[in-house]
């Protein structure tokens, strides 16, 4: 197999570097609706600058674990991305099965982000923890459905084989693929921590469950973990973009301008679902993430057909 | 003309999952009544071709099925100030579950079946639908719920008569819509009497005898 192509690692270093645009674009979409100013777009930058100059406090009863988490969770994320067709055609890594590897890096990063939490011995910590497991197990449910309707349409296993052919080749608009959309968009909100499942802005750890688990991080550790998660919806956003626009004969800078204009768009509708709808009680978020991987699931139905 | 007609049986069954899993019984008589919509176009569209009778079917499906009934049952919800919530006896998660059981069971089903001329969708969401419709009757307490399944039953045989309707004649339609029509009326008259009389419309209390 060749190495990567240059124009693949390219499109990677881009998507890393914009990822931490799509919270700011978010925030100000829900601002905007909501009749605020909002922060800058670009506020995620200044954070994370702020952060990486400070120190950080270790507690005595944490562990190499909890050092350890934010590191792996930005890696995974990182890794994650580079599996992704990010240019149209290849992704930076490319095997068969990558598909499968994809979601279970995403899995990854969160065991370990669940096990950090753990480590801190708090009770808000392992309630965030217990949360975010349990809303997980649905998720990652919804993402398989997706990941195997995608599959049999396409006859690949890697993310690359999927998205980089030309859409001739199987993979063709029409009812399975608006329901797979549809349904990772629901699922793109839950595995980023967004507004109808969680609220990136509570300040209630009670109700927290992404942000409760990132309470005991401070300085450069909160940093990556902040830029895990800017990461995380990019990767997402970037799954949806491509999923539903093949760029696979476009030219480069084309197919990257496309991707910028996709990932704008899912860090507005993120802000538009975040302004429109007010977060679900915990005991109907189960119910939402199940309707969200249904979607997927049915998509899968129509397919295997 | 067949993708639009796809598009709405894919709409169709998720107006069943919309029942499934909504909490309020004036959510789920919209539902019910998008989905009465949905099917006075469908049949528009399944026809094809422009006749008297497809649309005098269609004028007479959305009037019973997206105007009438619903109407009808909401007011029933008023005067027997029914409680809003649907009190299942199986959890909304649950009974997702056998809605996409049923959803996989009749496509299963529907691939033996014969194959007709008309689109391949419409024989398995015809049965899904019969199946969540048959779901929401057995599982849900309140009666008013129960007359919904009652109609998403009777919505499926409905798209099920389309993969037939070259063949069947104009009359049958008409008198299932009104048997429907009636069918409805009277169970929410009876709804009416028994609130008045037990003071709850809650189907389970109808097995016990009172003085």
């Amino acid at each position: 197999m060749p190495g990567p192509p240059g124009s693949a690692l390219l499109s990677l270093a881009l998507l890393l570097i914009v990822a931490p645009l799509l919270p700011g674009v978010a925030a100000r979409t829900r601002a905007a609706l909501t009749g605020r100013r909002g922060a800058p777009v670009h506020q995620l930058y200044v954070d994370l600058w702020k952060l990486l100059r400070r120190g950080v406090v270790y507690s005595t009863t944490t562990t190499a674990i909890f050092r350890l988490a934010p590191v792996a969770v930005a890696a995974t994320a990182v890794l994650a991305a580079a599996l992704l067709p990010l240019n149209g055609t290849a992704g930076v890594l490319r095997f068969s099965g990558d598909a499968l590897a994809f979601a279970y890096l995403l899995g990854l990063g969160r065991f370990l982000l669940v096990l950090g939490a753990l480590d801190t011995g708090s009770s808000f910590e392992g309630m965030g923890a217990s949360r975010e497991v349990a809303f997980a197990s649905v998720v990652e449910m919804g993402l398989f459905f997706a990941i195997a309707a995608v599959s049999v349409m396409t006859h690949e296993l890697s993310l690359s084989g999927m998205f980089g052919a030309p859409r001739e080749a199987g993979l063709r608009a029409g009812p399975p693929l608006v329901m797979v959309a549809a349904g990772l968009f629901g699922l793109l909100l839950a595995e980023c921590a967004r507004v109808p499942v969680d609220d990136p802005n509570t300040h209630l750890e009670l109700t927290m469950i992404h942000e409760v688990m990132v309470l005991d991080h401070a300085g450069p550790d909160l940093a990556l973990l902040l830029y895990a998660g800017a990461v995380k919806l990019a990767v997402m956003g970037a799954l949806l973009v491509t999923l539903v626009v093949s760029r696979a004969a476009w030219p480069l800078p084309l197919s990257l301008a496309a991707l910028l204009a996709g990932l704008l768009g899912v860090g507005v509708g993120v802000g538009v679902v975040e302004a429109a709808t007010a977060r679900l009680r915990l005991l109907k978020v189960p119910l939402y993430l199940a309707g969200a991987a249904a979607l997927a699931g049915f998509g899968l139905v129509l397919v295997v057909r | 003309m067949r993708s639009l007609a796809e598009g709405l049986l894919l709409l169709v069954i998720l107006t069943d999952f919309a029942v499934l899993s909504m909490s309020r019984l004036s959510a789920c008589i919209r539902a019910v009544a998008a989905q009465g919509l949905l099917l006075g176009v469908l049949s528009l569209v399944v026809e094809g071709a422009w006749s008297v009778h497809g649309i005098g079917l269609a004028f007479g499906t959305v009037t019973v099925k997206a105007v009438l009934l619903p109407w009808f049952l909401r007011w029933a919800i008023r005067e027997a100030s029914v409680r809003r919530e649907v009190e299942p006896l199986v959890g909304y998660m649950a009974s997702l579950l056998l809605g996409a059981g049923a959803l996989v069971v009749s496509f299963a089903v529907a691939a033996r079946l014969p194959a007709t001329e008309s689109p391949p969708l419409l024989v398995p969401v015809a049965l899904a639908t019969l199946i969540i419709g048959l779901v929401v009757l057995i599982t849900r307490t309140k009666a008013v719920s129960q007359v919904v399944g009652y109609l998403m039953l009777e919505n499926g045989i409905y798209v099920f008569g389309l993969t037939q309707s070259r063949r069947v004649p104009f009359l049958v339609d008409a008198g299932v819509l009104l048997d429907v029509f009636v069918g409805v009326f009277v169970m929410g008259i009876v709804l009416f009497h028994i609130n008045r009389e037990f003071d709850s419309i809650s189907a389970t209390q109808l097995s016990e005898l009172k003085e």
